[in-house]
């Protein structure tokens, strides 16, 4: 029932780039499994580690081969000094400074023993290292899936929590896709992204390590491309951040305006409006590309360019390696290591760019989810709850002023009091606030001021929970869930026993119906509720009510859609219900209001007249003219319900 | 179905996905060579030492890895562009799709589930093509091209190769092959949570009222236990991936060194290519791999593939005629000639036999218990069900023959559940008739007796309205819904219990403003109040799906038993 307007009502579309921030929290998000982050931290750490020294036992497999190489190439007998001479004298400088780097034994080829020696080492190494790296990813998805678990969960409690107002503003569709859509590719995005960009990041500096260790000068070479790696990822980033946050949002709305165009299915087809419909519908489907778009190119130039980092990277040191090893300061297995190394941090790096538009995309989504989760609760419970004596329902309010928008008032400095026991009917033309004020009764929203009491304990100063379960209350809207009839019934008593839910049902005529449905009570009813009909429904939210044993009893338009022979006995039943309860009834019918202890009449949210149909009608107020307006006419025997000249409202 | 989608829908972009192939090519070989360049270098260049070679190699292998990142670029240009057309024109297509569907499909499929399709399913199939055509293009122009350069090398270390290769695809074949059924249960689940999230939005004040936010939650954690299960499932296979191709890979470029160096020591191979070699090796299982990423998208990518393709490949059971009739002659007259209808399976029809004629001007009432079958006879006329049989005719046309469109614009249809869409009084009431003049929409506010609070409403016509119209009160809802139809000047009025939130005055004097706007139109009216239909020329008294009484007040009264006892329970409601 709010009366926001819908332009401002959904949450702010362009956002500031809380990239940082949003994914510390995410990351935060993670903290109670740290023992297990700290576990797939360690393994991680050691895995890589083993991966790194890698490349490097290959380099010393490099320099065997390399070596045999070269010794077979020098006649057996000559010694290495005697060769590196000898080159010398050829002026063959370079050859000669590499020789005498490197472990030459003259006349003898491979040594294949020592090879084997290291590639089995190697090996060992990797096969450690894929176990931890396995046993690692094993505990991260342990950890990715219950913190996933757990930011449902706390989605869908923060839901209950909200106040109804919020409700009221937000298009359904629009905090759907909130809670579905952004809430499961955060669940992709750390699942897809967690792992890898963990191993990546630790693969960088294990590589980096190794580099310094082989070649300071190559190292400080390949090292350049880190700070230009990040500065281009940040620069590019920078410009996608907006792009993704730009496409959940698009994502939103079209999933509001689908959500609103399916539930309203019949009406877009009858009225015409399918191609109009179409139009809004690609519109917001073609900003929605636009954005997810522009989104995609931006963050996929990320891993080109980085690639391109490397590649430069890989130039250099291939030209100042191979340079090197000409002149013999570095052997020619180490230079082979380092590209080798090269390629391993590049590769980490691409990686971790080619995550850049997951991440990006994963923060924009969980940034949506965070704002669900800050928005303002409803005021908590007391945590010193009045107890009240004993349980009438007596209901006062006193000066009770509520509006939802600050200059439109709904409910303006009102006064009531209902005895335990007593009918109060409430009548005043459409608009006038009727089911405002039993929502206000309800604690639905909160008063502005004044305040109202269950036997003497102010509503504030009672949990909630406390408060509804002494209600019963049947709406206008006929909600049920998706389930079978008899758990619909169930749903106003949990715990209710088979025969209290039959009889609940044969006391609301729901029994009737139900018999004669195929599957019973068993007949599943779908959301829309297509397979039974609007009155049927209405019964069955009756029929909950009347299980949930109330000492209060709201009955808000509760029988218009059921045919009148059905709503008398209705009626009967309700009225058996009622003579122990306190209840408060909002109808049209005459013979309800004039049977009612006390008659509230309401216009523009204020009790303009009170007292029983006798006394108000001898008052000849606006009653009285409420009356002979709504029900002189009304009886069928007059024939004619003479339309009343006097519009008076 | 995946492949039949992705055909399907990626066809207009196939040059565009072809130049991405292509470009992806040329930076693939562009990368492939620098290992070769590099080679160059080592044997050419350091083995010789020739410092020369070496600079001047270098500056090419610097033009290369140009010529790289532009085919790169451009062809990530093209590829997130075609990508993203793709996931476009699914949404469009799906969307087109359910529009045209009836009731029974959208119910079929349930709202949320098709919400769900037309969105997140979507997203899944679009990562899937924006993944492949921006980075796994390349794979296999990688591996490929990597095969032929390695072999360049040298011819007899391809063998590793091809163990490598076969070991790697089996290993990753086995692990993918069991994760589908587990993603296959995973979407099913996401469904299960996001209905039960949607039920809990929609139902929020029930659930409040009931107390059952305990009992919600409870519902709500078995529902994401369920799918956490199943997600830890599907993500320790996923796990086992990337340390199986690590190991694969690993142990390759031990195996190429082990075996190559007998092949060098032979003198079969230089140790340059060696070097090269083992650079391309991992070039092809790095190919492999990233094909892996895209592997693992696969699974859960054709499960929503499917479930894509089940909307897109349901027909409307609204059939539109092979031969439509384009033009009605306007009389404005209903006819039902025998008319049943039964839901398909069930045992009972819903209604049987009815016959009955409304001529322009004329009004008809249905009246009966609830449950009896008058929503649903409503419902035929517009064609939001079609009988099972007889037929309804609208100017003496089936109106299965008749254009659908040009059917509707003669209808003005007001719903029991008087539903309001998001936007303004003003966008409500032009709903059907976006032409309508701002005094057109006060004519018709003031026959529905809404002129009055909408003019103190702030905005007035401009007032805004929250989707389902929850933003006002019932009875106002009620009355915008009824001046929508009004607007379209109808010759073809349905209203479905429209007046049941109008206190009776508001009833009385809404149907007097309404006879006016009415005498060129056939109205039908279901109504659960004797005073609503009074005036009825014509009242039909359903039981059970069946026309038990026929006729005017006066004469059902003292001819039909079901109508008399209708009238003597309103007497003791409303009567004193």
């Amino acid at each position: 029932m709010g009366h926001g307007p819908m332009a401002g009502a959904a949450m702010p579309v362009e956002k500031s780039l809380d990239f940082w921030p949003s994914a510390r929290r995410l990351a935060r998000r993670l903290a109670p499994e740290r023992l297990r982050v700290l576990a797939v931290l360690t393994l991680a750490l050691v895995s890589v580690t083993l991966t790194a020294l890698g490349p490097r036992l290959l380099g010393h497999a490099t320099n065997i081969i390399f070596a045999g190489v070269i010794g077979k190439n020098i006649p057996a007998g000559v010694s290495v000094s005697q060769a590196e001479a000898a080159a010398r004298a050829a002026g063959n400088t370079n050859f000669a400074d590499m020789l005498a780097s490197i472990h030459v034994v003259p006349g003898v080829g491979i040594d294949f023993t020592a090879l084997r020696q290291v590639l089995t080492l190697v090996m060992a190494l990797y096969l450690a290292a894929s176990t931890l790296s396995w046993l690692q990813g094993y505990l991260l998805n342990d950890v990715v899936q219950a913190s996933v678990y757990r930011l449902r969960a706390d989605v869908e409690d923060k839901l209950h929590r909200l106040p109804l107002g919020f409700f009221d503003r937000q298009p359904r569709g629009e905090l759907l896709s909130r809670v579905t859509n952004d809430v499961d590719n955060i669940s992709q995005t750390l699942q897809q992204s967690l792992s890898q960009l963990l191993t990546s990041l630790l693969s960088v500096i294990g590589v980096v390590t190794m580099m310094v260790l082989i070649s300071p000068l190559l190292a400080a070479i390949a090292l350049v491309s880190i700070p230009a790696s990040m500065l281009v990822t940040a620069l590019i980033a920078k410009r996608s951040q907006p792009q993704f946050i730009a496409t959940w949002t698009h994502t939103g709305t079209l999933n509001a305006q689908i959500e609103e165009a399916y539930t309203g299915h019949d009406l877009v087809k009858v009225f015409g409006r399918r191609r109009e419909i179409e139009a809004i519908f690609e519109a917001t489907n073609a900003e929605l590309y636009e954005a997810s778009f522009a989104a995609q190119f931006i963050s996929g130039i990320i891993m080109p360019t980085l690639m391109f980092i490397g590649n430069l990277n890989y130039v250099a040191i291939a030209v100042v390696g191979g340079l090197r090893v000409a002149t013999g300061s570095l052997s020619l297995g180490d230079v082979q290591a380092f590209i080798q190394y090269s390629r391993q941090f590049t590769q980490p790096l691409t990686q971790i760019a080619s995550m850049a538009n997951l991440l990006q995309s994963g923060v924009a989504s969980a940034e949506r989810v965070f704002e669900l989760l800050d928005a303002d609760e409803q005021v908590p419970d007391t945590d010193r709850p009045v107890r009240a004596g004993v349980r009438r329902g007596r209901v006062a309010l006193d000066r009770v002023s509520f509006r939802y928008l600050p200059d439109q008032p709904l409910i303006e400095d009102l006064s009531m009091l209902a005895e335990p026991g007593h009918t109060v009917a409430i009548v005043g033309p459409t608009g006038a606030g009727k089911t405002t004020l039993v929502n206000l009764i309800m604690r639905f929203y909160e008063i502005d001021s004044g305040r109202i009491t269950l036997d003497g304990v102010d509503i504030t100063a009672m949990p909630r929970a406390e408060l509804r379960r002494q209600v019963g209350m049947v709406l206008q809207d006929t909600w049920l869930f998706g389930g079978t009839i008899r758990d619909n019934i169930a749903y106003g008593r949990p715990g209710a026993t088979e025969a209290e839910i039959l009889a609940a049902a044969e006391a609301t005529y729901v029994d009737r119906f139900v018999r004669a449905l195929p599957h019973g009570y068993d007949t599943v009813i779908d959301e829309e509720g297509s397979n039974i009909s609007t009155g049927e429904r209405q019964l069955i939210t009756i029929a909950r009510a009347f299980l949930a044993d109330p000492s209060l009893l709201i009955l808000d338009e509760a029988t218009s859609s059921v045919d009148t022979r059905t709503e008398l006995l209705v009626q009967r039943a309700m009225a058996a219900l009622r003579t122990e309860r306190t209840s408060f009834v909002i109808a049209h019918r005459l013979s309800t209001i004039r049977d009612a202890d006390l008659i509230l009449v309401m216009q523009s949210g204020r009790i303009v007249e009170q007292g029983t149909h006798a006394g108000l009608l001898a008052a000849e107020g606006a009653y009285f003219r409420l009356y002979s307006a709504q029900f002189a006419g009304a009886v069928v025997e007059e024939e004619r319900p003479a339309p009343v000249a006097d519009q008076h409202r | 179905m995946l492949i039949r989608l992705l055909r399907r829908f990626l066809r207009p972009y196939r040059a565009a996905l072809a130049a991405v192939v292509a470009l992806q090519m040329l930076a693939t070989m562009a990368s492939l060579y620098l290992p070769s360049l590099n080679a160059d270098i080592i044997d050419n260049g350091v083995a010789k030492g020739d410092t020369h070679y070496i600079v001047a190699t270098g500056a090419w292998m610097l033009l290369v890895t140009l010529v790289q990142i532009t085919c790169s670029i451009v062809a990530v240009y093209l590829g997130a562009r075609s990508a993203m057309r793709f996931g476009r024109d699914v949404r469009a297509a799906i969307f087109h799709r359910v529009g045209q569907f009836c009731a029974r499909e959208v119910n079929g499929f349930g709202a949320p589930s098709l919400i769900t399709r037309n969105t997140n399913d979507v997203q899944q199939v679009q990562m899937l093509v924006v993944t492949s055509a921006t980075m796994m293009i390349a794979a296999p122009v990688m591996s490929i091209g990597g095969v032929i350069m390695a072999l360049r090398e040298d011819v007899g270390l391809s063998w590793l190769m091809m163990v490598a290769v076969p070991v790697l695809l089996t290993a990753i074949g086995l692990i993918v092959s069991r994760m589908v059924p587990q993603f296959r249960a995973m979407q099913s689940r996401i469904d299960v949570v996001n209905r039960v999230l949607r039920e809990q939005i929609s139902g929020i004040r029930v659930v409040r009222a009931f107390v059952r936010e305990p009992h919600e939650t409870a519902r709500f954690a078995v529902a994401n236990a369920e799918l956490t299960r199943t997600a830890l499932r599907a993500g320790r296979l996923m796990v086992l991936i990337f340390p199986t191709v690590m190991l694969v890979l690993n142990a390759s470029s031990v195996a190429v060194l082990w075996f190559g160096a007998g092949r060098v020591d032979s003198g079969q191979m230089q140790i340059g290519a060696l070097t090269a070699f083992l650079a391309y090796l991992l070039q092809i299982l790095m190919a492999v791999m990233m094909a892996t990423f895209m592997a693992i998208m696969i699974p859960r990518a054709s499960v929503c593939a499917d479930r894509i393709g089940e909307v897109l490949d349901t027909e409307s059971s609204l059939r539109p005629p092979s031969e439509p009739v384009m033009t009605l002659p306007g009389r404005g007259e209903l006819e039902l000639r025998g008319v049943s209808f039964h839901y398909p399976g069930a045992s009972e029809p819903v209604l049987h036999d009815i016959s009955f004629t409304v001529r322009a001007g004329q009004t008809t009432a249905i009246i009966g218990a609830t449950g009896s079958g008058k929503s649903t006879l409503l419902s035929l006329v517009p064609r939001l069900i079609d009988v099972t049989a007889g037929s309804v005719l609208v100017d003496g046309i089936d109106v299965r023959a008749i254009e659908p469109d040009l059917l509707w614009s003669r209808i003005g249809l007001v719903p029991q559940r008087a539903y309001l869409f998001s936007g303004t009084v003003a966008s409500n009431l032009r709903y059907g008739n976006p032409a309508a003049t701002d005094a057109e929409l006060w004519e018709a506010l003031s026959v529905a007796q809404a002129r009055d609070f909408v003019a103190a409403m702030p905005g007035q016509l401009e007032a805004p309205i929250a989707q389902g119209g929850s933003n006002v009160s019932g009875g106002q809802r009620q009355r915008l819904s009824i001046a929508r139809a009004l607007v379209r000047k109808p010759q073809i009025c349905l209203f479905d219990d429209a007046f049941s939130a109008l206190d009776l005055a508001t009833d009385a004097r809404l149907r007097a403003a309404l006879g006016p706007l009415t005498e060129q139109a056939a109205v039908l009216i279901v109504a659960q109040r004797v005073s609503t239909i009074i005036d009825a020329d014509q009242i039909i008294v359903l039981e059970g799906g069946r026309v038990v009484g026929l006729g005017r007040h006066d004469e059902l009264v003292q001819t039909c038993p079901a109508y008399a006892e209708i009238v003597s329970s309103q007497l003791g409601l409303d009567a004193a």
